[in-house]
């Protein structure tokens, strides 16, 4: 679901739930910065300064676990398919 | 808070740069000493734009013809509100709002703005023979970087319509812009630019403070710092010397006290580059490497350019700054579409 909503993935390149897209150069720190934008704005979360944490981001189930577990700190509504 | 220093002049046309309305066929005339005033703020590394509601070709032309037109970046001649091209513009030189200062000589025009943009400075454009005087067009340093702001810009429109008009990954792209980057320990010529560069950054400042030349001196007489430049250039020219670190270096561990870059090079990713080559350096030298971090509320970016480096919060100090920790580990190789040149030397004598 994070990965369909993110059409700032554009350039073509073909990764899995569990790649790390940061290690495979993919992205940058501008990109990061527009991914947690994304992130608030799709999923009614909150990304402070101690979320800003590389292992939160760098692969889609990583950003799918934190999505989820961010909801449930905020107000127990549960990330659903 | 202090007011901004302005980095942009927006203008209107008619009636302010010169006497008389284009459209209703007169012989428009420029006004006295506009362009002196011009050439002072261009001098000052403060840029010129426009907002007018006029045709754009014959405006441009007359530009061209009154020998004015090279002055203005990112002009806006168009029919809509004088709001949208002020934004248009901000957005185009990516600096904030509060730091541009439009002047019209229409009521109704200057209220628009403020009303959409409360942080711009609007002015009855009959004031203009007085706006050098202002402390706010005073930077306090002009520097060989500020008398080039303005090649650097258009230099930098030219990359973006090739870049847009470049077919193929951006990897290929950036690659044919031969670019070189260089980080060098600072020189005493250097430090006006530093210190220039601590007070025009906001948003890529990892910690929003503020060095004065005097204090940028001490620390590069004193052995315990390494005050580092970086200065990017590729088939264009020069953007100038672009980015700032200070880093603190005690017995195995070395402290990243300031990072900081220019929002010319927002999207070029020398940040990520300067933070690899430090990586490697502390790790060579078996230095642990922290670095400081002070969200101001504009910039998460390089909060961002941290994280995405590797760095994760290790403490809060007492003085509200986080303290940021690189594992030294899975550092990534240096890009190869940059060349990239060191003249920083790390032995302690």
């Amino acid at each position: 679901m994070v990965e369909s909503n993110l059409n700032i993935f554009n350039s073509g390149v073909e990764f899995s739930d569990d790649d790390n897209i940061f290690r495979k150069g993919f992205v940058d720190s501008l990109f990061a910065v527009q991914l947690i934008a994304y992130l608030e704005a799709e999923f009614g979360i909150k990304v402070g300064n101690k979320d800003m944490d590389i292992k939160n981001f760098n692969s889609v189930s990583n950003m799918v676990s934190f999505v989820e577990r961010k909801r449930q700190e905020d107000g127990g509504a549960t990330f659903s398919q | 808070m202090a007011e901004s220093g302005v980095k942009c002049v927006v203008w209107d046309l008619d009636n302010t740069i010169w006497d008389g309305i284009l459209l209703e066929g007169d012989s428009v005339r420029l006004k006295p000493r506009i362009q002196e005033v011009l050439d002072n703020l261009d001098r000052r590394g403060i840029l010129n734009s426009i907002a007018s509601r006029n045709d754009h070709d014959l405006a441009m032309a007359k530009l061209r013809e009154l020998g004015i037109a090279e002055y203005f970046l990112y002009p806006e001649i168009r029919w809509d509100a004088k709001s949208v091209s002020l934004r248009n513009i901000q957005k185009n030189l990516n600096i904030g709002f509060d730091t541009l200062l439009f002047l019209d000589d229409q009521p109704f025009d200057r209220d628009e703005v403020a009303s959409v943009h409360g942080d711009v400075w609007c002015m009855d454009s009959r004031d203009y023979l007085q706006i050098l005087e202002h402390s706010r067009l005073n930077p306090k340093y002009v520097t060989s970087d500020s008398a080039l702001r303005r090649r650097m810009y258009l230099d930098e429109i030219t990359r973006r319509k090739e870049e847009e008009a470049f077919v193929g990954p951006k990897e290929d792209f950036l690659r044919q812009l031969n670019m070189v980057f260089e980080i060098s320990e600072a020189q005493e010529s250097d430090l006006m630019r530093a210190e220039e560069l601590t007070y025009r950054t906001n948003q890529l400042n990892a910690t929003g403070k503020k060095y004065s030349v005097e204090s940028l001196d001490a620390m590069r007489r004193d052995a315990r710092y390494k005050i580092l430049v970086c200065e990017l250039r590729d088939k264009y020219g020069s953007y100038g010397k672009i980015g700032l670190a200070l880093v603190k270096l005690m017995p195995g561990a070395w402290n990243l006290k300031l990072l900081l870059f220019s929002c010319r090079v927002l999207s070029a990713g020398v940040g990520g580059v300067l933070l690899t080559y430090l990586r490697n350096a502390s790790r060579d030298r078996g230095a642990r490497l922290t670095a400081d971090f002070l969200d101001t509320g504009h910039n998460r970016m390089m909060r961002a350019t941290y994280m995405v480096s590797g760095f994760t919060e290790e403490a809060q100090r007492s003085d509200g700054i986080t303290v940021l920790e690189n594992d030294l580990t899975d550092v990534p190789p240096l890009p190869d579409f940059l060349d990239i040149q060191i003249n920083v030397n790390w032995s302690v004598e």
